[in-house]
């Protein structure tokens, strides 16, 4: 067992966990944060991407004991009270999501490209998310999403 | 009430409703829910596509840490639990039935395709269940595969009552008129076109939890479903043979389905039989590759095409001869995919006047191939697409007037196919024409030549398609074998206050039905969006339905929905009267209120809504209290929608890479509840 101590959406957390631990398993089942999700468990669909001291990270790749004194940062940490984040509200506007199990990969992701890169153009969007797979909206509507949500965020 | 008078009614892009929650991480997915205590099942899956079982060793395993149970085919026969069930069956040309083989829930004696279920291990954790696996010992004697589709007829035989591996042999249309054509043609087009097999892959893996509860004797089973009911009928009936009444069915948030999640299978099963025998809740959450491996795949068909031309080019005939995949196990809706839904579909957009279908349904040693995403239609659209093409090129007309001068004209409707439909209306050169025009089509050439220059391909395609969709009615799809209804269900429930919940058959896992069906209500009772919810995919809630698949929920559900609110207004109107001391008939309903005509005595539906809970001024002797009113609807008819796509691509001859560098659509949809959710699932 490993004792894990981290910053969880500004809160100080630590929980006792096999060493095995991956922090998308920390942050779902011993924190209980379920917005997190596993579409993969291989790294390659992205669903499970959080921040970590500000990267953008899949959850399922990284041990929890890696996260050691980290910030991290998941889709329920984003929001101002009631008020959304400014991506979580372009993708509300321009229907970026479907079935929602993609997105707060999608949303995690997108935050940081444009932390990167203020002004992405359509194809440094559609790079950039490689990593985050969705199947229902066939991305157009992700990529508009992305858009407005960087002038959004003051791009 | 005029519709669409409401802000955020009928027509209106509203933004959706359920969008908050899915983006701030507050969706409620199976596999984030969690019942004290629960155990988790990992599942022991054939490595081989055909073998006979010889023995299963499993004590090592029993003894490993955290181990609670270990179940095996032995076990589920000896407790006589069935197996998944074919929702749909076919009668063959000769008379005979589908041939349906058993399907247990776990292997009992031979495996049949590379992810088969064989051994159930059960343990406190996930990992020791998956550790204590690696300890069971199954000995296997390997059998020949039959993978190879067109000569699955020949291989070894996969089950005792499926001779020469063929479950159906389905045909439809006039043979005899279809050669007819086909001889007396001045043209003759021949085709063969392969529809590859493919993965549905749902982002959302499979998952489920089960929960059995002592005190009264009852289950709770949590899983990834497209039709919680149909589900529970199925574990109930079938497979547990306990009372339905028994069995909550609950499908929350479900990411995605596009057809793979119709279908019972046995994990689900598995985890509501054991959860009584340990308990214990039991949980399974699919990782990909069990998805890959054992979810029901799409499509997969080999198609021999023959269509006739007459000499000024019309068509006179067609004849498809289709060997379908269905794999090693039949699926609910395995074998009315490729048949009830795919041979009608084959007059298209066209008139025909003789067309004749065979469908030869093919057990292979593959995963089990059911419907994905239009299901049979697609499939039927694209052998016809590609067809149109070749005859298009083979007669040296442009494919865009080929099209044209074969569309049924719009003067023709209602038309009747020679595959049994009956299409109500249609008009097909105007989404032709607007496609053409949007991208261009004229000026294509020049693109191809411009794009050369560049040392690259440039190529268009287009496709004029026509769906039916709204699966029903239920008298026509029992005609043609179904053993399940295809009405939809809806109860609108009006709260004393006046909010609006809408308990529905269908499912939402990304149509966004909780904003559309909103907007329905919204429209016709005049209320805000915000005050009505949409209750969906709990089968002790919603009343009996039969869930999302089929584009049948708005088609269907929804005017469930509508009817349901009819009624309401209906009751509502003579409660209004009785308060206002009028007659029923003078009493108009129009922007939320209840008017006496020609005065401005009015109440609003909120007023009528609580006097029916608080039934002191009430006409008792006509009506019952309260509001709430419920509806199946059983359509006539498909619904028909249709239209035309057109996409340019490039080619790299160097490297092989394709580009896509232009898509143009006109879709026919008639009316449009949410225009903005539409043309998401369009781009989907």
């Amino acid at each position: 067992m490993t004792m894990v101590n981290l910053t969880l959406n500004g809160k100080q957390v630590s929980a006792d966990v096999p060493d095995n631990t991956l922090l998308v398993t920390f942050i779902r089942e011993t924190m209980g944060l379920t917005g997190t999700h596993v579409g993969c468990d291989t790294s390659q669909c992205g669903a499970c991407v959080v921040h970590v001291d500000g990267e953008s990270l899949k959850s399922c790749t990284m041990l929890a004991a890696a996260a050691e004194g980290a910030s991290v940062t998941t889709i329920e940490g984003i929001a101002e009270g009631d008020s959304l984040h400014p991506m979580q509200q372009a993708f509300h506007e321009n229907h970026g999501l479907q079935c929602g199990f993609c997105t707060p990969g999608m949303v995690m992701s997108a935050i940081e490209l444009v932390q990167d890169n203020p002004n992405p153009s359509e194809t440094e969007i559609r790079e950039g998310l490689e990593g985050n797979i969705c199947r229902c909206t066939g991305y157009h509507n992700i990529v508009k999403s992305v858009q407005a949500g960087a002038k959004m965020m003051g791009g | 009430m005029p519709e669409g008078s409401i802000k955020d009614g009928i027509g209106a892009s509203v933004r959706r409703k359920e969008d908050k929650r899915f983006l701030t991480g507050s969706g409620r997915y199976t596999a984030d829910i969690t019942r004290p205590g629960q155990l988790h099942v990992h599942f022991i899956r054939s490595v081989h596509a055909h073998a006979n079982i010889k023995a299963i060793r499993k004590d090592a395993a029993a003894a490993a840490d955290g181990v609670v149970a270990i179940f095996t085919g032995e076990d589920v026969a000896a407790d006589g639990i069935g197996g998944p069930i074919c929702g749909w069956v076919v009668t063959n040309r000769d008379g005979s039935p589908t041939n349906e083989p058993p399907h247990p829930i776990l292997a009992n004696g031979a495996v049949r395709y590379v992810g088969d279920h064989v051994v159930a291990v059960i343990a406190e954790t996930l990992e020791q269940a998956m550790n204590a696996a690696e300890l069971v010992e199954i000995d296997y004697e390997v059998l020949a595969p039959v993978v190879d589709l067109a000569n699955a007829g020949s291989g070894p035989q996969i089950h005792e009552n499926v001779p020469g591996n063929m479950y159906f042999d389905f045909e439809l249309g006039d043979e005899a008129a279809a050669a007819a054509a086909l001889d007396s043609a001045a043209t003759v087009v021949e085709l063969e076109v392969r529809n590859n097999r493919l993965i549905p892959n749902a982002m959302e893996p499979r998952a489920a939890l089960a929960e059995y509860d002592p005190i009264d004797d009852s289950y709770t089973l949590f899983t990834t479903s497209q039709n919680p009911h149909l589900t529970r009928l199925v574990i109930g009936a079938f497979m547990l043979s306990i009372p339905e009444s028994k069995l909550r069915v609950v499908a929350p948030d479900v990411g995605g389905g596009f057809g793979s999640k119709i279908y019972v299978y046995p994990e689900e099963a598995v985890c509501t039989w054991a959860s009584k025998k340990l308990q214990r809740p039991v949980k399974w959450t699919a990782d990909r590759s069990e998805s890959f491996l054992a979810d029901a795949h799409g499509r997969d068909h080999i198609n021999k095409v023959r269509m006739a031309l007459d000499k000024d080019n019309r068509i006179t005939g067609l004849r498809v001869d289709t060997v379908a995949n269905i794999g090693s196990y039949l699926s609910a809706f395995s074998v009315v995919t490729p048949t009830i839904l795919h041979a009608p579909l084959l007059s298209g957009c066209y008139q025909i006047p003789a067309i004749y279908t065979n469908v030869k349904g093919m057990a292979t040693t593959t995963a089990p191939v059911d419907a994905y995403r239009g299901a049979g239609r697609p499939e039927a659209t694209y052998l016809l697409e590609r067809v149109m093409d070749t005859a298009a090129r083979q007669v040296g007309m442009d494919p865009a007037e080929f099209r044209r001068m074969n569309f049924i004209p719009k003067d023709a409707f209602p038309y009747q196919t020679p595959v049994a439909l009956q299409y109500d209306i249609g008009d097909y050169e105007p989404p032709l024409d607007k496609a053409l025009e949007m991208i261009d089509y004229k000026g294509f050439e020049a693109r191809r030549a411009e794009a050369a220059s560049r040392g690259r391909y440039r190529g268009i395609g287009l496709s004029s398609y026509i769906e039916a969709c709204g699966i029903a009615p239920s008298a026509v799809a029992g005609a043609l074998g179904a053993r399940v209804g295809l009405y939809e269900s809806a109860t609108v429930r009006v709260d004393p206050t006046g909010t609006v919940n809408v308990f529905t058959g269908t499912h939402s896992h990304g149509q966004g039905h909780d904003t559309t069906f909103a907007q329905i209500v919204a429209d016709k009772l005049g209320v805000d969006i915000g005050s009505v919810e949409i209750i969906h995919g709990d089968s002790d809630r919603i009343p009996f339905g039969m869930g999302s698949y089929g584009s049948r929920s708005l088609a269907v559900g929804g005017a469930a929905i509508a009817k349901a609110v009819d009624k309401v207004i209906e009751k509502s109107r003579i409660i209004a009267a009785h308060l206002m001391e009028a007659a029923d008939a003078d009493v108009v309903f129009a922007d939320g209120k209840f008017t006496v005509a020609g005065t401005d005595n009015e109440k609003g539906f909120g007023e009528i809504a609580l006097a029916a809970y608080v039934p002191h001024n009430y006409p008792h002797d006509r009506l019952e209290p309260g509001l709430e009113e419920t509806a199946f609807y059983d359509p006539l008819n498909f619904t028909y929608p249709s239209g035309t796509h057109i996409a340019e691509v490039e080619i790299d001859p160097s490297t092989g890479v394709v580009e896509l560098v232009d898509w143009a659509c006109c879709d026919d949809f008639g009316n449009l509840i949410n225009p903005m959710i539409v043309e998401g699932q369009v781009h989907g």
